[in-house]
């Protein structure tokens, strides 16, 4: 009896689906022979790293594959048909209706060209569920669900003109518009602050509850996944790894893979002090040509040889802070001293020594080296302009370099294109170690890469910290980072600095509202966590 | 302060720049014309010439003076929409009785040819622009189709062809094998309307052949490159259709680079059409540049040349305008 009522509520049937991908002239398996039930108002978490394929598993689910792939075998069963039958049109009828999917870029994902309601009713509308002022009287109470400010208004506005993290919010309530029976979320607070992403995933939760809507919900982040989903499957290399139910998951990960995927949590660096200051900012602020004051009057002091993370959301100050350090936007007040001595403003005033000394790694390797030039080159230039190695002479020295951020002789003659991600990453730390530098920004540098190759870079900055004495100054959002590296920890918020202090101080209270606000954000793998932050 | 709209404060600093821009152009046209080699005096008084004749005739000219001052005279006039007179239009055997002088001015003879660049540059894009977007837009729906290969090539072809060949072409086959069309366009400011297009046709059709490969593949790139933008994916799964994609979501967001290649465009047809002119003999302002360049007749030269400019500077601003218009970002502010 049980088996049969299961059967009926099975929504979502996926059997040993395989698509491929074409790329370099042949074509690469991106999901191989993945089986997913989902039963109807279901919230099933599909998580891994990037590259797993969970996003194009997501799609798969509605019978979508992107331009340049293909399915291969297996059939995808939803309300008993087969999508990989279907026709476009067949298709077409389902998506918008009974299909529906939230993008991970909200910002990206709405039309720049049209307001906010029409694009909400669009597809409801295109499929004839119902005339226009009824929809619009709905997408209005959907704004109201979802906690969106004005909502009888806020559909009147462009995309451009309201918030990520409300966009995000409408971008939910338009894929509840036509009332669907499976929602696809693919990463959909990933581009949020935490602070916002709180909320987002609050609502989004009560509104799949409220509605009895089934969901597949995409991220790579294991606490987020742990609030919203009932069961989770995890995947890698377009295999599954395991499926489970959420308590269980957490509790008792069968396998090795999925407790690697917290694995930056685990590292936990001991608490340094330091007497000596190498550099403090006093009294700074700074602005982009006559617009606001983006810092107002920070001070941060970084002890010699110690780690100093600057954490804030997106707009609070830090990447600002690191332009105004190296000189690339000069401060309007204030003085950065540099061991003991004033640093010229601009960087057209610093010596060659000033600049060799002061550093910086980037958020995104890919962006931040010349793509026709060899790992050589890309670590010659600094050992030519700073130390006037010529190129003959230093390959000793690209080597020793290389060496240290624990890659191998091979690697000399690359491009960046035949290097992943991390080793992207390293070239670029070897690049800033090459000027032999005693301070060393790192802006977001871990935060494009996955968990288990953020843990490999973190431990290597850990090292060359220890063997070489450099200071850093540590920029991120990601609180899990900031207890992995930092000594000592600096708060921004628009534009101040909301407390500076040992990292011990800084993660016990009393806090100050914001740091309150900021750390109670942070997802943590307790099922429970949202609903605790939601009550307090 | 009351804030201008971005629109409004955009435009004017447009229009600013236009204007200092036409500026240095007139600086240029007057420089540049002024280096034309030869002489328009001895030229129009040939072997019979004496001094003291080439003198008389410089001075009732103005010839005579220094470059500034000419340069500044003729600028002050032409700001007051006088454009100076013609010295060809004055009959040389007067040379010695300034008084008598019939000068014709700059504008009337500007204006009739004027308007009739003008009635071809717009009948050719009446045509041309719906065309070439209709072609752009279905090219960019069926991209990699043979249709989309076909509509490619043919346009490729007309555009690589010389623009006197391709009249050529058009009246062998629309004039002379078949007598649909007259080879002549020698209409005149007495022509009835309709005569008018009829005459017309051949040069317009000349015209649109290599305008529409620039505007229609400008179309389809622009819509192209949107294709791969998560919006058109989430159109997509939200159940619209592909024209409908490529209406409603891509197309809105191409309009800016459209509309700066049809404004290049227009002003080709106004200002770089005068080989079309020349096999048709149609009297549009492009023969009369170069007529006038034969005969060193400087002041219409410049005249011309100012009038190609404005339109110049006035259609990119139209582009402009539109590319403001129809980004919401730039229209409504945060």
């Amino acid at each position: 009896m049980k088996s049969s009522k299961q059967k009926k509520d099975l929504l979502l049937d996926i059997q040993n689906i395989s698509i491929e991908g074409f790329s370099d002239e042949i074509w690469h398996p991106i999901i191989k022979g993945v089986n997913l039930q989902l039963y109807r108002g279901e919230v099933l978490g599909l998580i891994g790293e990037s590259g797993a394929g969970k996003s194009t598993l997501g799609l798969a689910a509605m019978g979508f594959v992107r331009t340049g792939c293909r399915f291969t075998s297996g059939s995808i069963n939803f309300n008993g048909k087969d999508l990989t039958k279907l026709s476009d049109k067949k298709k077409q009828q389902l998506w918008g209706t009974k299909l529906s999917y939230v993008a991970q870029s909200a910002a990206a994902a709405f039309n720049p060209a049209h307001r906010l309601i029409n694009q909400t009713i669009e597809s409801s509308l295109s499929h004839k569920l119902n005339i226009k002022e009824t929809l619009q009287k709905e997408a209005v109470q959907l704004y109201k669900e979802m906690q969106l400010p004005n909502p009888d208004e806020i559909g009147e506005r462009y995309p451009h003109q309201v918030s990520g993290g409300q966009l995000q919010r409408t971008m939910t309530a338009m894929a509840m518009s036509s009332k669907p029976d499976l929602i696809i979320f693919d990463e959909p607070t990933t581009a949020l602050d935490v602070t916002t992403q709180v909320n987002v995933l609050a609502t989004i939760r009560s509104i799949v509850k409220e509605h009895q809507t089934a969901a597949i919900y995409i991220t790579h982040d294991l606490a987020v996944v742990a609030q919203m989903a009932d069961r989770i499957q995890v995947l890698r290399y377009g295999n599954t790894v395991e499926v489970a139910k959420t308590s269980q998951m957490l509790k008792s990960p069968k396998e090795e893979y999925t407790k690697s995927l917290w694995a930056v949590r685990s590292i936990k660096k001991k608490e340094q002090k330091s007497k000596e200051i190498i550099l403090s900012i006093e009294n700074v602020s700074a602005s982009y040509g006559s617009g606001p004051k983006v810092l107002q009057d920070i001070n941060i002091n970084v002890p010699t040889g110690r780690t100093v993370a600057i954490v804030g959301e997106s707009g609070s100050g830090k990447s600002t802070t690191a332009r105004s350090i190296t000189g690339l936007l000069p401060p309007t007040q204030g003085k950065i001293i540099f061991q003991n001595r004033i640093l010229p403003m601009k960087l057209s005033d610093r010596t060659k020594e000033d600049l060799r000394k002061i550093q910086m790694i980037y958020q995104s390797p890919d962006t931040s080296m010349n793509p026709r030039h060899t790992v050589r080159e890309i670590i010659g230039r600094p050992l030519s302009f700073y130390h006037g190695i010529n190129k003959e002479k230093n390959t000793d020295k690209v080597l020793e370099l290389l060496n240290m951020i624990e890659l191998d002789d091979s690697f000399v003659d690359r491009l960046p294109e035949e290097l992943s991600g991390g080793q992207k990453q390293r070239i670029c730390i070897a690049r800033a170690l090459a000027a032999e530098p005693e301070l060393i920004i790192c802006d977001e540098v871990t935060s494009a890469l996955d968990q288990i190759v953020q843990e490999g870079i973190l431990k290597l900055l850990l090292k060359l910290q220890h063997e070489l004495k450099i200071s850093y100054i540590f920029i991120t959002h990601d609180i899990a980072t900031v207890k992995a590296i930092a000594d000592e920890v600096v708060v921004m918020h628009q534009g101040l600095v909301v407390e500076q202090g040992s990292k011990k101080e800084i993660f016990s209270p009393p806090h100050p509202e914001y740091t309150k606000l900021l750390l109670s954000s942070v997802p943590e793998m307790d099922p429970n966590w949202l609903n605790k932050v939601l009550e307090n | 302060m009351s804030k201008l709209h971005p629109i409004v404060s955009t435009l004017l600093k447009r229009i600013g720049l236009g204007i200092i821009s036409l500026f240095f152009v007139t600086l240029i046209i007057f420089s540049s014309v002024n280096l034309l080699p030869g002489d328009f005096v001895e030229s129009v008084l040939g072997q019979t010439r004496t001094e003291e004749s080439v003198k008389i005739f410089r001075k009732e000219l103005g010839l005579d003076k220094p470059y500034h001052v000419r340069y500044v005279n003729w600028l002050t006039s032409a700001i007051q929409g006088d454009l100076g007179s013609t010295f060809s239009g004055r009959n040389a055997t007067y040379a010695n009785q300034p008084q008598q002088s019939t000068a014709r001015s700059v504008s009337s003879l500007l204006k009739p040819r004027l308007f009739n660049t003008f009635f071809l540059a717009a009948m050719t894009a009446i045509i041309a622009i719906p065309l070439s977007l209709l072609l752009g837009i279905t090219a960019a729906l069926y991209r990699n189709s043979i249709y989309d290969r076909t509509v490619n090539a043919s346009a490729l072809t007309t555009i690589s062809m010389p623009e006197f060949f391709v009249a050529y072409i058009l009246i062998i086959y629309l004039a002379s094998i078949n007598q649909f069309f007259p080879s002549l366009s020698n209409v005149t400011s007495s022509t009835p309307f309709f005569e008018r297009i009829y005459l017309s046709v051949l040069p317009a059709l000349t015209l649109t052949l290599v305008t529409v490969a620039h505007m229609m593949r400008m179309t389809r790139a622009s819509i192209i490159n949107l294709l791969s933008s998560p919006y058109i994916e989430m159109a997509r799964l939200k159940g619209i259709s592909k024209t409908q994609v490529i209406i409603k979501h891509a197309l809105p967001n191409a309009w800016a680079p459209i509309a700066n290649i049809i404004a290049f465009n227009l002003a080709y047809l106004i200002v770089g059409v005068v080989v079309v002119e020349v096999v048709f003999v149609y009297p549009g302002v492009g023969q009369l540049m170069v007529d006038s360049v034969i005969k060193r007749d400087i002041p219409v030269v410049q005249g011309c040349a100012l009038v190609f400019a404005v339109t110049y500077i006035l259609l990119n601003l139209i582009a402009d305008v539109i590319s403001i218009i129809t980004n919401p970002r730039l229209l409504y502010p945060k």
